[in-house]
């Protein structure tokens, strides 16, 4: 039986190295070789640099034999590229398909096309001659439910029988959407980017960006969103993106075989996730340098934004919203905006602060219950009780019933001439003779008086609702939801401010700039910056958010609200706490992820934080050529250690390497099995020449292959700040400590970061990984 | 074991980490036993580097063949939307112009199939209801906007996306309620019983370790499907309990 399992073991090798594979094979177990880790540990980024280095000398040493290498050595070299291209072009064509399908389904919760049932209430519409001024979203094609059912379309039994079935579609959605993350996928549910920001510091989760995890996640994340829940979509696309990415570089071996490379491509193709949702290729790229990755090389710069433009075109082809517009809520408008307006701006940003501190604290909180209470225990019932709830309270509010997109769309734009909503029904000078894009400020008739208490109802009620439904068992996302809210808020305070223009120009503080008859107030533009301000409040992001919010709108005019309106939240929000929303739910989950945001201010010594403190048991060591290899197999077995020191003797401690519990475990099982005459009795050495050994005595185990000749040390004095950025820089797992020479212990990440959170008063135990 | 790997920065690592995660050593002690009864005869070390290293040019070939052939379906993907876009519908191009109530007239809205070049409110608002002056005066206050879009993709888009949660909708029913249902009646009340997952949907999974543990026979396609399967079931059951039961993960 020994050669059969080596033989196993050999064909892997031979395998591994000449990167040979059966199309077979993905039905098969993958082969060791390519899970070197285990599950929820973090990788050595060193080793995996090294090996990448190791991987390209040796191809570009064989490039120079024949051709046929010269070529493999060209096709190595631009593996990376096609990548980028394939993971450009799944996750466009994912984004179109999600986004025509919300389209579709949103619709459906109020009522169908007749003539083909796979149209939404636009498109039904579209070819329709039927359609008057006043009455331009109807259309005989297009029916309601309650048309449809009882024939009626006015009426309370109409409304209560829309009501009733809004209600019923939306709780069916949710309840299919629930079931099948649970069957299917569970790593399905929840934004992502936390996960993925951990994944990218070198942690490993594995099935988290599968196959599975894809399907389901696009699927559901079109029910939710249809379902009316207060969430978006893009930090799921985000999630949807980086599966792509795992996919197509695991059929490349340059990247399924390297930890460290696969997590370039992973933090391209979050860029391209940015990209689709939002239609900003480059705020793609500066999110995913921002908020998600850890390293981000300069070449991974290039190949993000390729994969980035790739997506953005692709999405562009399919065309999902019929005119070449890549986003729901593009607008085009180029109005001046004045300095005075800068003083709501900076309310705005305020505003945007605040909220985002409630908004955190509060989910936290909520989700601290979820995971500490029976609350946890009912995900599917919690799921079905917020849908109910949302959808009961939003039916009525003509704001809320619609699908959040629209609203921003809504809210976004300008009141031109033709406008329909309630919103821009001012009062209008009938002798007017302006063309239609130059309205003048005008007062506000008593649609828009309705209109403003109907958005004050519904920003209290998203506000609310959003605390509960993010982190929900459910593919969540934040951008939608806080993009709303600072809309909506920005709406109520530039129609404030307009009305106020208007009926107050001789003011000192509006006469300046505005005279009446000119068109000074744009209150689109202040739900723009109240959309920016309340992103970032939540999420912290600078550069990224103004660059995506002025690729939203393609006017470079606004860059100065913008940022200004940025800049105030981040300072507000920071007043209160250093965390964003992401970085709040790692630390819930206790992921081992070391912020390079974080300061490490304090002046404690690496003897404070080292392993063993006084009165612990000394250090496990394992020394150079004394011990047996039962003795190493106890040592394995009592202790979870996940590496061991190796030192020149128990005496004299000095370091001479770093040995991982893993490949202890498999060098001494295969010794065992392939090497003849190891007993429990052998000696095990880690020097090249075998210890001088009595006669008589069973052969000895050599092991220096599998150690570490290079683990870094630091001296008991150095300080902590220093430790934390050789960490940090360097993406070490562990770290010993010496003096004189000696081995005196060992710093691993988890005491890093324990460390860190017993500074800042938090609880050290709520770090859980490795 | 080859030992391939240089001395870098005084460090030695070998290229093969001859290793396997905790989870899966079961499977790997099966996968062991599983070729534990195969005929004795050569070295399976030496006949399998041979073997290694007779496919390797092929095998780097059909890596080489896959990688285009998905470039290729991509690129073909994409000439196909552009098709499907030149090839479109009459209708599903228009210039829509909104014309506001003027005077005594009024609003209306005017739809034609026109290029986009020509989309302008005196090419699409025919029959023009004011006359001479007072026509630039109306058309000044008509918005005119040129839209298009691709039904064909609508159609297929929405048609796949159902009959994907259609098939998942069918599966998840066979797994949850028909599969518990076979197993009783082929194996037993018994084995169903070992589980002490109590909630419906873990029952199915719960056999997953002794379906792995007797399929070790013949090694072909359906019996490597149900072998992949079960594992997948397994892993399944894992992430449910990291994250519905424990909320150690994704809480």
């Amino acid at each position: 039986m020994k050669t059969h399992c080596s033989g196993v073991i050999n064909m892997v090798n031979a395998g591994e190295m000449n990167g040979s594979g059966n199309l077979m094979d993905f039905l098969d177990e993958p082969f060791p070789d390519v899970g070197t880790y285990e599950d929820f540990h973090t990788i050595d980024w060193l080793r995996e640099k090294s090996r990448d280095t190791d991987r390209h000398r040796k191809i570009t040493s064989k490039s120079r034999e024949s051709i046929w290498e010269f070529i493999k050595s060209l096709l190595d070299a631009w593996s990376g590229w096609v990548v980028m291209l394939l993971i450009g072009l799944l996750a466009g064509t994912l984004a179109g398909v999600i986004d025509l399908a919300v389209d579709w389904m949103t619709d459906l919760k109020e009522g169908v096309c007749l003539s083909a049932f796979w149209y939404s209430h636009e498109q039904c519409c579209w070819t329709s001659n039927e359609t008057t001024f006043e009455d331009r979203d109807k259309c005989p094609l297009w029916q309601k439910w309650s048309e449809l059912l009882v024939n009626q379309s006015e009426g309370a039994s109409a409304y209560i029988l829309n009501y009733f079935l809004y209600i019923l579609w939306a709780l069916s959605f949710a309840f299919l959407a629930v079931s099948l993350v649970r069957v299917f996928a569970p790593y399905a549910c929840g934004s992502g980017i936390p996960e993925i920001k951990t994944i990218l510091s070198g942690f490993i989760i594995r099935g988290y960006l599968g196959k599975w995890t894809l399907l389901i996640k696009t699927v559901t994340l079109v029910l939710v969103v249809s379902s009316g829940l207060s969430l978006g979509k893009e930090g799921p696309l985000v999630h949807v993106a980086c599966c792509c990415g795992n996919f197509f570089s695991s059929l490349f071996s340059k990247y399924s075989k390297n930890e460290g490379k696969r997590r370039e491509v992973l933090s391209a193709a979050a860029a391209a996730g940015v990209s689709v949702a939002f239609g900003a290729p480059i705020g793609g790229v500066l999110f995913s340098l921002e908020e998600v990755s850890y390293y981000f090389p300069l070449k991974t710069l290039w190949r993000s934004f390729f994969a980035a433009l790739v997506a953005a075109f692709t999405l562009r082809s399919i065309n999902p919203f019929g005119n070449s517009r890549l986003v729901l809520f593009y607008v085009e408008y180029h109005t001046p905006w004045y300095m005075a307006e800068l003083f709501p701006f900076i309310l705005l940003g305020v505003f945007g602060g605040l909220w985002g501190t409630l908004f955190i604290r509060c989910n936290i909180a909520w989700c601290r219950r979820r995971k500490t209470t029976q609350l946890g225990k009912y995900p599917v019932l919690e799921v079905i009780v917020v849908t109910a709830i949302t959808a009961i309270i939003a039916y009525p509010n003509p704001y809320t019933r619609q699908s959040t997109s629209e609203l921003i769309s809504e809210l976004f734009n300008d009141c031109g001439a033709l406008e329909s909503s309630q919103l821009c029904d001012y009062i209008n000078d009938p002798n007017m003779t302006r063309p239609v894009d130059d309205i003048p400020d005008r007062p506000a008739g008593p649609g828009v008086y309705t209109a403003m208490w109907q958005l004050a109802l519904a920003l209290i009620f998203k506000i609310i609702i959003t605390i509960f439904t993010f982190g929900m068992k459910i593919p969540s996302g934040l951008f939608i939801p806080s993009m709303a809210v600072g809309a909506m808020a920005g709406r109520m305070v530039g129609i404030g401010v307009e009305q106020l223009a208007y009926h107050h120009h001789d003011w000192i503080i509006f006469r300046n700039w505005c005279r009446p008859g000119a068109d000074c107030v744009t209150p689109g533009l202040y739900a723009m910056v109240g959309a920016a301000a309340c992103l970032g409040g939540v999420t912290r992001m600078t550069v990224s958010l103004v660059v995506i919010m002025f690729e939203l709108t393609g006017g470079l005019e606004y860059i100065v609200p913008l940022m200004a309106a940025a800049v105030t939240s981040k300072w507000v929000a920071d007043a209160f706490g250093k965390e964003g929303i992401y970085e709040a739910h790692i630390h819930l989950n206790g992921y081992p992820f070391l912020d390079v945001k974080d300061e490490f201010t304090h002046r404690t010594l690496a003897t404070d934080v080292m392993r063993p403190r006084r009165g612990e048991p000394p250090l496990s060591v394992l020394t150079q050529d004394s011990m047996t290899v039962e003795d190493v197999e106890t040592l394995i077995k009592e202790t979870d250690y996940n590496g061991f020191p190796v030192v020149v003797s128990k005496d004299s401690e000095r370091l001479i390497g770093f040995a991982q519990r893993r490949e202890l475990i498999l060098a001494i099982k295969n010794a065992r099995q392939r090497q003849d005459g190891i007993v429990s009795n052998s000696i095990m050495y880690f020097t090249e020449e075998p210890p001088e050994l009595p006669a008589n005595s069973p052969h000895p185990l050599k092991l220096r292959r599998i150690l570490n000749l290079s683990p870094f040390t630091v001296t008991d004095h150095t300080p902590m700040e220093t430790v934390v950025d050789i960490f940090r820089k360097l993406g070490l797992r562990q770290c010993l400590v010496t003096r004189s020479g000696r081995l005196l212990g060992i710093i691993t990440k988890k005491d890093v970061l324990r460390h860190m959170a017993q500074m800042a008063n938090q609880d050290p135990e709520s770090i859980m990984f490795n | 074991m080859l030992e391939v790997g240089e001395a870098f920065l005084g460090r030695r690592f070998s290229t093969e980490d001859a290793a396997s995660p905790v989870t899966r050593r079961r499977k790997r002690k099966s996968r062991c036993r599983k070729r534990s009864g195969a005929e004795a005869g050569p070295d399976r070390a030496e006949m399998a580097a041979a073997l290694a290293a007779g496919t390797t040019a092929w095998s780097g070939f059909l890596r080489l063949c896959f990688v285009f052939g998905l470039s290729f379906l991509a690129l073909t993907g994409l000439l196909l939307v552009q098709l499907a876009n030149a090839a479109k519908n009459f209708e599903d191009v228009r210039c829509k112009c909104i014309c506001p109530p003027y005077k005594e007239h009024s609003g209306y809205i005017y739809n034609k199939n026109i290029t986009q070049k020509d989309c302008d409110c005196l090419h699409v608002v025919e029959p023009m209801p004011v006359l001479g002056p007072d026509v630039e005066a109306y058309c000044l206050r008509c918005e005119c906007k040129y839209e298009e879009r691709s039904s064909v993709t609508i159609k297929v888009t929405i048609i796949i996306y159902l009959s994907i949660l259609g098939l998942l909708l069918l599966y998840m029913v066979y797994l949850t309620l028909v599969e518990p249902i076979l197993k009783r009646r082929l194996f037993g009340h018994s084995q169903l019983i070992q589980s002490d997952d109590d909630v419906g949907d873990h029952q199915p999974f719960a056999n997953a370790h002794d379906v792995l543990a007797r399929s070790r026979s013949r090694a072909n396609v359906l019996n490597k499907v149900e072998y992949a399967q079960q594992r997948w079931k397994l892993q399944v059951q894992e992430q449910r309990k990291s994250v519905f039961d424990r909320h150690v993960v994704l809480s």
